[in-house]
């Protein structure tokens, strides 16, 4: 084993390190903004992200079948796509069933429970049972290889691309538009936003619809490294839970703190212990400083 | 008390009464002609649901949940077989006729469901379960209620009952052979064993060490397993690059083993620079991880679509006339199909339904139509197959690059190996 060997796994590790941090930040995010500035447990998270992944599913059959000379530039497009529907749904789920327990938030927890098995099921009468694999474009496989012995997967390099993009909006949207000002004025004080002409049951839905579409997008570029399949979305809830219970539920900044450092701990622990003894690690360590910190790394500051 | 339980007088009960007056115009024509079915109150001394023409057996799988994903394939293929059986006339002269329940993915439903099938439906046979969670979790219905259990799955061995045909491999059946076919053909000496962390993997990866170290004398350079669902691989391939095995042997499933094809593919380990065999991918995982990504590795089964004898061509064809041009066949699936086969052979070589005639009978019974070749039940309720090993090809298929030469015994409690 020569000095180069060592130092191109060192790399590749600390890429795997970061690659999951981006991944663990993205199946948060959304799940940040419905629960940290709601308050709405979602179960449903998951499920969300399987709508996308299934819009890319879609997509790419159809790039495949009516305008194969776009199949390699389909991809981008199918996430805007995957937020919309998302959107959409979210949209609906939060007319039909959320608004009317806002008051009992633990009864959200078991509406949209429900309403992840019923999605789970509709999306299983759709597309059938069995996982199915979209085409991706050819640039979304393989790797990067910059020197010889180092490879920097490509589908990785991609997620964290569109990471970065949606913190930075959701960032952006919150603290620089007025959708922001209402989310932040509605969570502060519901009662003060209403009085000053806040129509916080529009914002609300916008709230949730927006936090339902981000999971879509997320959904959708974990197709690049994941599976696409009726249950698939349950294989994130636990870990989007995690991420944003850690952090703290009502600051993004925390979401990101703790995706970093969950992902450093978990990616660091697999190398040198084995996967499944990583993740008793990685928990122990979450739930002593959850035991110490129990409002999460970082607490906003909020009257109560 | 049911009608069940009072001796068996034709002419007892209203429903006998009217079963009677529909077998009546056969009374008339010689009753010992040739092709006539035997009298019921012979073939079925046990209160099962026989009739003069019809005989109802169960089928217990996930029809929703997360193992609906792997178990639709032997739904399809048990019906499959069923549809054929009756088309030639069903079994001792009598129609099958299926009870399906959905045992959800959930283990303790599929213990009532197996109750409900044998205690108030009295099927004659039961064609079902995947998970070897749902088995453990029937098992004792079936020896309780004395049922009959054809089981598809090739799983991790280490049980054997009078109540269960194991129609798929266990895992000696499956390992060891593939394991001399690397250590020959691939000259394979180091191994990185990966797999799922739950008694399939665990215990077939036992199986696999103790025999790549005691046997082939080679070396095991890293044992893995990663909990069931987990999306990240990315750590451990790097430490696949770290030891260089000659041989990464893969025992991952579900919606884990999409993610680890695909971040393979990603971090530049293709098939090219790495050989990798594995015990967990058939035609219905390809479905979801995609041609592209597995390309190239290999697979070790007793079954791949692509067989080529006539056999597997007529039951290929069969499959895809009902269920689609694409439809895929896995080798779970042909282990299903073989199950309604193998005990309409035993209920016939019996002359009964009886249960503990079946499984007294069912020792030595053929199958010479099956699509994986000829298949014979051992005594200990394993089939004797061949073992095989598929080259993963970009559209999904397997090509079949080795076969054993003659069929392997299965032998669950493998001595050496524990």
């Amino acid at each position: 084993m020569s000095m180069t060997d060592i130092f191109n796994i060192a790399m590749m590790q600390g890429f795997a390190g970061l690659s999951l941090f981006s991944v663990l930040l993205l199946m948060g995010l959304g799940l940040a903004i419905i629960f940290g500035q709601m308050g709405v447990i979602n179960m449903a998270h998951g499920e969300f992200m399987t709508i996308g992944a299934y819009t890319i599913y879609l997509a790419s059959t159809l790039a495949e079948r009516y305008i194969p000379s776009f199949m390699e530039e389909y991809f981008p497009f199918a996430i805007l796509l995957a937020f919309v529907f998302a959107f959409i749904v979210g949209w609906i789920a939060e007319w039909a069933l959320i608004r009317h327990l806002y008051k009992r938030p633990l009864d959200t927890l078991l509406a949209t429970w429900g309403l992840s098995l019923a999605m789970q099921q509709t999306f299983r009468s759709l597309f059938g049972a069995r996982e199915v694999s979209p085409t991706l474009p050819e640039w979304l496989l393989g790797s990067w290889s910059p020197a010889e012995g180092l490879d920097i997967p490509s589908n990785g390099l991609f997620v964290m691309m569109v990471t970065l993009l949606v913190t930075g909006f959701v960032l952006l949207a919150l603290y620089r538009s007025s959708w922001g000002l209402k989310v932040r004025a509605t969570v502060a004080n519901r009662a003060m936003a209403n009085a000053v002409g806040i129509n916080t049951k529009r914002t609300d839905r916008l709230t949730f619809a927006i936090g339902c579409g981000i999971a879509g997008i997320a959904g959708a570029a974990f197709t690049t490294i994941g599976s696409t399949g009726p249950t698939s979305g349950s294989l994130y809830i636990v870990d989007a839970f995690l991420v944003v219970t850690f952090g703290g539920a009502a600051s993004l900044l925390g979401t990101v703190a703790s995706a970093f450092g969950i992902a450093q701990t978990q990616s660091i622990a697999e190398f040198f212990i084995s996967g499944s003894m990583a993740k008793v690690l990685t928990l122990l360590l979450i739930v002593i400083i959850l035991m110490i910190r129990p409002q999460g790394l970082f607490a906003s500051k909020i009257r109560r | 008390m049911s009608d069940f339980d009072e001796p068996h007088d034709p002419f007892l009960t209203r429903r006998r009464i009217l079963q009677g007056m529909a077998a009546l115009p056969l009374v008339g024509l010689p009753r010992l002609g040739f092709g006539a079915p035997p009298p019921t109150a012979k073939v079925n001394t046990t209160n099962l649901a026989v009739t003069d023409t019809e005989v109802t057996v169960g089928q217990l799988h996930s029809a929703t949940g997360t193992m609906a994903i792997s178990e639709t394939g032997s739904i399809q293929a048990e019906q499959l077989a069923i549809d054929q059986i009756n088309a030639m006339g069903g079994v001792l002269g009598r129609k099958i006729k299926v009870i399906k329940e959905d045992g959800a993915s959930d283990w303790p439903t599929f213990a009532e469901k197996a109750r409900k099938l044998l205690v108030s439906d009295h099927v004659a046979a039961v064609f079902g379960c995947w998970t070897s969670a749902s088995r453990k979790a029937v098992l004792p219905v079936f020896e309780k209620e004395n049922g009959m259990l054809y089981y598809p799955t090739f799983y991790e061995g280490l049980e054997q009952s009078k109540n269960v045909i194991y129609t798929g491999q266990e895992a000696t059946q499956q390992i060891i052979w593939g394991l001399d076919w690397a250590k020959k053909e691939k000259k394979a000496k180091t191994f990185f064993l990966v797999g799922s962390d739950y008694i399939w993997p665990r215990t077939s990866m036992k199986i696999a060490r103790k025999h790549i170290e005691n046997f082939q004398k080679g070396s095991i350079v890293g044992e893995e397993y990663y909990p069931l669902g987990h999306t990240n691989f990315n750590s451990l391939i790097n430490k696949i690059k770290l030891k260089k095995p000659d041989c990464v042997y893969c025992a991952v499933v579900g919606g884990s083993n999409v993610a680890f094809y695909k971040q393979l593919k990603a971090a530049g380990i293709n098939a090219k620079k790495q050989f990798l065999l594995t015990i967990s991918v058939t035609e219905d995982e390809v479905l979801g991880i995609g041609g592209e990504n597995v390309e190239g590795f290999y697979s070790s089964m007793k079954y791949f679509q692509s067989l080529n004898n006539p056999n597997n061509i007529a039951f290929v064809k069969a499959f895809k006339a009902k269920y689609g041009a694409n439809a895929v066949i896995g080798d779970v699936t042909q282990a299903a199909y073989l199950g309604p086969w193998l005990w309409k052979a035993t209920v016939e070589k019996a002359g009964s339904f009886d249960v503990d005639k079946i499984a007294a009978a069912s020792a030595g019974i053929e199958l010479k139509t099956a699509p994986e070749g000829y298949v014979k039940i051992h005594p200990n309720h394993h089939l004797w197959s061949k073992a095989r090993i598929g080259l993963a090809q970009r559209n999904g298929q397997f090509k079949v690059v080795a076969e054993s030469p003659a069929l392997i015994e299965p032998n669950p409690f493998p001595k050496g190996y524990q």
